[in-house]
């Protein structure tokens, strides 16, 4: 009873893909395996210190003997499974889905999704100029961060992060039903007047830049926004003695962003309102 | 915390005070006099001169939030330098009665065990902890624990954030605490669940313990704690069954002038119950500081030279005087507490005082300000113009620890991160290290430094604990939990398994009961000062506000006094109405604000703004005899509603 619980043991398993025989560990996604054999399943909703949401359905692959194409995300790779992640099947399902979220979504600054739509010739521009979108004007009602919902895909990584799977506090959820689904805090208010406590876990999480750091959407919007001049540099949080990990993203001497590498025993990516914000003091400098 | 959009729209806009920073040293021949503009040569030369004429009356204030490698220097600085063991920090405001409490049961002053544990745990008790707020980390490896099964018990006179999650709220009364824990230890006995083979095997002195407890029954707690015996028994119950079971505790044991004894009566509760030494099952005390961990284990305490190692030990002490070729005091040397004493009976007239702010943050602040400002000589080295510097002769500025420096940091959970410079430091703003060696050199002492991995290097040799960590392995663990001896392995995530060992010689020394009594608070309620203040930390702000103020945070609202809907009825007084709080000390002027968190007769104050409302103005200084720690936790004061005519709006 005093020895440290080391899990149980996991065996490897075989199975193939693109026909290729691939050993993993028991429990792996597909995704997992893919990624492991180098190859690019693109996914927006997956996320890392999350469980499988299956919300954006961009990663399908199919398996033989399925009747319906299986997101690569959540679906356990099993013995002798038979996957291809290139078929035409799969991949034009994942043009269409491209097509239909780029046509009402604004994915400027979602990584790699201009990548991703060419390599799958989608052409989100065939719906015509009466394709519906999502118009939002972004809202910008504290000083910490910014919903800019024209960006937002409803993958629920930050319904998630906000919720039972790290932060708990439940400030946010989905609201409204189909096209009108958007993600709200209570009674659609401003984010001051709801039960947000400003940790920035949902921010970390977003894959499209719908939720950012109001320091990167006023750089953005002045264009002086530049990663390619940007350093990352992780050190500790001087707030208290838990000692999260910062991960500083500096540009010209400014911290302009401040994340948590999402494997760190202490944090898991999760910060709070003053390891995320608050390193503003040591930038005062006249 | 009540938060309701209502009583959020009546919140006003109070803008705290926010520091720049200091770009170059700052002189002055006298304290009437400004400061002025000097180079670094004038401004070291000037604190060469009277470090040197104060040799022997000299105290250093290290730093807790800075590296451990700075802390290292600063009290090899203090040894070598100036020939003398005064060397402390901030930890003595906070959690020095945790290292006193754990070191006197176990030999070591570290948390027993892990964060991680608290997920693989089964009963969780947070005593005297609002970590929802001041941990928010922490509480999220607790709120794993939790969605995995384990029951969270809150012991705090609030109903905190933390409480909201909680099987069950024990809400004592302030200062309470040693009765509530020898009622559930009695429980314990009397329930006949007491892990008696353990006991047997790894603890001293239960026969006494025992007779200690035995007349507080659960009914008798009730009276004194104000908690239902049943929630005593339950909580005895629970603990004591639960195959593994985690004790938290923050400042809410710690700051009373007993401390050390309220650490002492939550330990034996680990120990009546084999709750400590095994994966799962531990003490977690929860620092306050970044690296108020590291700072005492690189010795920068009066006691303990680094790696936690005694001074009194001969055979210690002969390995640093070889080391550091200088010869260390045989005593210790005096607490920060123990400083400010000396200060006011004239033994202390010059300080070195380090990213501290104790003219804001010790308890009784105005007799803190008066004791600083007689000093005959006091550096400041901060990267702000805090409170502190502006009493001072010399001002030097530096580099922020956390951004501006590489180095190491250690967390609650004894794991020593490394800590990276990511921005430059403005103007000719230097870092601690530096300043202090070129200190060192115009005193005669010619160290160097090429860089913060040199320091520790220095460190590893001279601290078994600390000797397998390379900064290379650090990396690549993302840190590493001391004791890390070897460069090859590591160690457990908890201490002391030495104490379930089947062989009497590799148990090692048997873990005390500690023997305390009930001792209430020093400041006492009566007919003039009805109401029992306590003081804490809010989620967006931290300690004098210093750091916090710089950034906009969508919750701050500034300092209220904060009463329970009883008390507010009771004085008349509505949500911001300011009022008067008075205590034997002093007096301040606070808007009110409601909270239901609280009971009648209890009212909450932070210490966050002190620039605008100085808290610390009301605390007593009344302080813990083995660690100094001051009782923050419970003052007395009253409420004094202001004439019409006096509302500031």
């Amino acid at each position: 009873m005093t020895a440290i619980p080391l899990g149980v043991p996991r065996r490897l398993l075989e199975f193939t893909l693109d026909g290729q025989e691939t050993r993993v560990p028991e429990g792996s996604t597909i995704l997992d395996a893919c990624r492991a054999a180098g190859k690019d399943v693109p996914t927006l909703c997956q996320g890392d210190t999350l469980e499988p949401k299956n919300a954006c359905r961009v990663c399908v692959v199919e398996v033989e003997g399925a009747r319906t194409l299986v997101p690569a995300c959540s679906r356990k790779a099993e013995a002798g499974m038979r996957v291809r992640t290139d078929t035409e099947r799969a991949r034009h399902s994942r043009k269409v889905v491209l097509e239909l979220l780029a046509s009402s979504v604004d994915l400027s600054t979602t990584p790699n999704a201009a990548v991703w739509l060419k390599e799958y010739e989608a052409e989100p521009d065939r719906f015509g100029p009466d394709a519906a979108r999502i118009d939002q004007e972004p809202r910008v009602d504290n000083d910490l961060y910014v919903r800019d919902l024209g960006k937002c895909v409803l993958c629920y990584k930050c319904v998630d992060a906000c919720g039972d799977q790290w932060q708990n506090t439940f400030a946010i959820s989905v609201a409204g039903r189909g096209f009108d689904a958007r993600i709200a805090v209570e009674h659609d208010g401003p984010l001051t007047g709801s039960a947000c406590v400003y940790c920035g876990n949902c921010v970390e999480v977003c894959p499209t830049g719908a939720l950012s750091f109001k320091s990167e959407f006023d750089m953005r919007a002045a264009g002086t926004w530049d990663e390619s001049r940007q350093t990352r540099t992780t050190t500790v949080c001087a707030y208290c003695g838990v000692g999260c990990n910062l991960t500083l993203h500096v540009q010209d001497n400014e911290i302009v962003k401040v994340t948590s590498p999402h494997d760190n025993p202490v944090t898991h990516g999760n910060l709070c309102i003053k390891g995320r914000f608050g390193y503003q003091h040591v930038q005062n400098r006249d | 915390m009540s938060d309701h959009p209502a009583s959020r729209a009546r919140r006003r806009e109070r803008a705290p005070k926010t520091y720049t920073r200091l770009t170059h040293p700052l002189v002055r021949d006298s304290r009437d006099e400004p400061f002025r503009r000097a180079t670094w040569a004038e401004a070291l030369d000037r604190v060469a001169r009277a470090l040197l004429a104060h040799r022997g009356a000299f105290g250093m204030f290290s730093c807790a939030r800075a590296t451990n490698e700075m802390n290292y220097v600063a009290q090899k600085f203090a040894r070598v330098v100036m020939g003398t063991n005064n060397v402390d920090s901030c930890n003595r405001t906070c959690h020095a009665p945790s290292v006193a409490g754990l070191s006197a049961a176990f030999g070591s002053g570290g948390g027993t065990s892990s964060y991680e544990e608290a997920e693989h745990t089964d009963v969780i008790v947070m005593w005297g902890s609002n970590a929802r707020f001041a941990h928010p980390i922490f509480f999220q490896h607790v709120l794993r624990g939790i969605r995995n099964g384990a029951r969270m018990y809150a012991v705090d006179p609030r109903r905190t954030s933390t409480a909201e999650w909680a099987e069950s709220w024990l809400g004592l009364n302030v200062g309470t605490d040693i009765p509530l824990a020898h009622a559930v230890g009695r429980e314990i006995i009397a329930a006949g669940l007491v892990n008696e083979p353990f006991v047997r095997r790894a603890t001293s002195g239960f026969e006494e313990y025992r007779k200690l407890v035995e007349p507080w029954t659960p009914s008798l707690a009730e009276k004194v704690t104000g908690v239902p015996a049943a929630a005593v028994r339950e909580l005895a119950h629970a603990y004591a069954r639960a195959e593994r079971a985690q004790l938290c505790w923050t400042l809410g044991i710690t700051e009373h002038h007993n401390g050390t004894d309220n650490v002492r009566a939550l330990i034996n509760l680990s120990l009546l119950t084999g709750h400590v030494g095994r994966y799962g099952s531990g003490l977690q005390p929860l620092r306050g500081q970044n690296n108020v961990q590291g700072g005492g284990d690189m010795g920068a305490i009066p006691n303990r030279l680094p790696g936690f190692q005694d001074i009194l030990d001969p055979d210690t002490r002969r390995k640093f005087d070889a080391a550091w070729n200088t010869t260390i005091q045989p005593r210790y040397g005096l607490n920060l507490t123990e400083m400010f004493e000396a200060m006011e009976e004239g033994t202390l007239r010059a300080v070195y005082c380090i990213g501290e702010n104790p003219a804001q943050s010790e308890a009784d602040s105005e007799q803190a300000v008066r004791r600083l400002g007689e000093l005959d000589f006091l550096v400041v080295q901060d990267i702000f113009m805090t409170r502190t510097a502006e009493l001072a002769d010399v001002v030097l500025p530096s580099t922020a620890g956390w951004a501006e420096t590489d180095g190491t940091f250690t967390n609650s959970e004894r794991r020593v991160q490394r800590v990276r410079a990511a921005v430059s430091p403005p103007g000719e703003a230097r870092e601690d290290i530096d300043i202090l060696c070129d200190l060192a050199r115009r005193l005669g002492h010619d160290w160097k430094y090429a860089d913060a991995e040199s320091v520790w290097n220095e460190l590893r040799s001279v601290s078994p604990d600390h000797h397998g960590m390379t900064y290379g392995r650090l990396a690549e663990h993302q840190g590493i939990q001391w004791p890390c001896p070897s460069t090859d392995s590591l160690e457990p995530p908890y201490l002391h398994g030495r104490l379930w060992e089947a062989d009497p010689g590799r148990r090692g020394t048997p873990a005390p009961f500690g023997l305390v009594q009930h001792d209430p608070p020093v400041d006492l309620t009566d007919e003039h000062y009805p109401v029992r203040l306590t003081t804490g930390r809010r989620l967006d702000s931290y300690n004098t506000g210093v750091q916090s103020g710089g950034f906009a945070s969508p919750l701050r609202r500034g300092e209220y006094v904060e009463l329970s809907p009883e008390d507010a009825e009771r004085h008349g007084v509505t949500v911001g109405e300011e009022v008067r709080v008075v205590s034997r000390r002093g007096t301040v002027v606070a808007p009110v604000w409601i909270d239901t968190a609280l009971r009648p007769g209890l009212a909450f104050m932070t210490f966050h703004f002190p620039d605008e409302v100085d808290t610390n103005a009301l605390t007593i200084e009344a302080n813990c005899p083995i660690a100094g720690t001051a009782e923050f936790k419970a003052s007395a004061i009253r409420i004094e509603k202001l004439p019409a005519a006096d509302h500031v709006r």
